[in-house]
């Protein structure tokens, strides 16, 4: 289980992104973070901010028109 | 370990970009503000220098606008069908205002956020954002009607950001 869930379904680039990095601020280090979306673009967006940024994606599914990301947050 | 004061963002040194915003056009204002708002979600020093017709953007109070004349790319998705409108359409007048309300409509519904919306945010990650001292002068805008946050700056200002980012965008 997350540590904390964002909705960020029905949002369109860029929200999900900077919807997810403000709430990541408010995450422990060492916790997660279940990031939902409908936005097919986020799949590629999620790794790329994973990536870019050294948080971990641990996670990653999908359920129907639902993406979800499990991100752990670093240091 | 991160040099980002949230401890949230880059994982490396801090990089930097600088975008040059100078359209002010509904349409046009996206490109600026999406990268921006991105970059610094990314851990990203970002500033936006805006001159021109991209310093309205910083209006407290903005009523952006699109146009379809002389734009043949600008193909609405219409009864089923993408439709350009012919430019002597374009120039009815009011023709502009239903263009603009109707590219809002499908922002709001499509999920899309509003200028509005990514302005704030950019002021809220600490986005550097410089209006253009010259183009204020020009175009007789004052201070006070520009939103908070802002400095005043010129081409130097630009140059000295510029000189020292990884990436610079003109827009």
């Amino acid at each position: 289980m997350a540590d904390q869930v964002l909705d960020a379904k029905g949002l369109n680039c860029p929200l999900p992104i900077i919807k997810t990095k403000k709430m990541l601020k408010d995450v422990p280090v060492g916790a997660t973070l279940e990031v939902l979306a409908t936005d097919p673009g986020s799949v590629a967006d999620f790794a790329a901010f994973c990536r870019t940024t050294g948080n971990e994606m641990v996670e990653q599914s999908q359920d129907g028109a639902v993406y979800r990301f499990l991100i752990r947050r670093a240091a | 370990m991160s040099p980002q004061g949230d401890g949230a963002g880059s994982a490396n040194a801090p990089k930097s970009m600088t975008i040059i915003v100078t359209k002010g056009s509904l349409d046009w204002a996206y490109p600026p503000f999406i990268l921006g708002t991105t970059a610094a979600a990314m851990g990203v020093d970002v500033t936006m220098f805006f001159t021109f017709y991209g310093l309205p953007l910083l209006l407290k109070k903005l009523d952006l606008q699109v146009t379809p004349l002389g734009n043949p790319a600008m193909k609405m998705p219409m009864m089923g069908m993408h439709m350009v409108m012919p430019n002597i359409v374009g120039m009815i007048p009011g023709v502009d205002a239903v263009a603009s309300k109707m590219m809002k409509n499908m922002i709001a519904k499509k999920g899309v956020a509003s200028i509005e919306e990514l302005r704030e945010m950019a002021v809220d990650a600490d986005v550097n954002m410089i209006a253009c001292q010259m183009t204020m002068d020009l175009f007789e805008y004052k201070l006070e009607d520009m939103i908070g946050g802002i400095k005043l700056g010129g081409a130097a200002t630009y140059m000295e950001n510029a000189l020292k980012s990884d990436i610079n965008l003109y827009i």
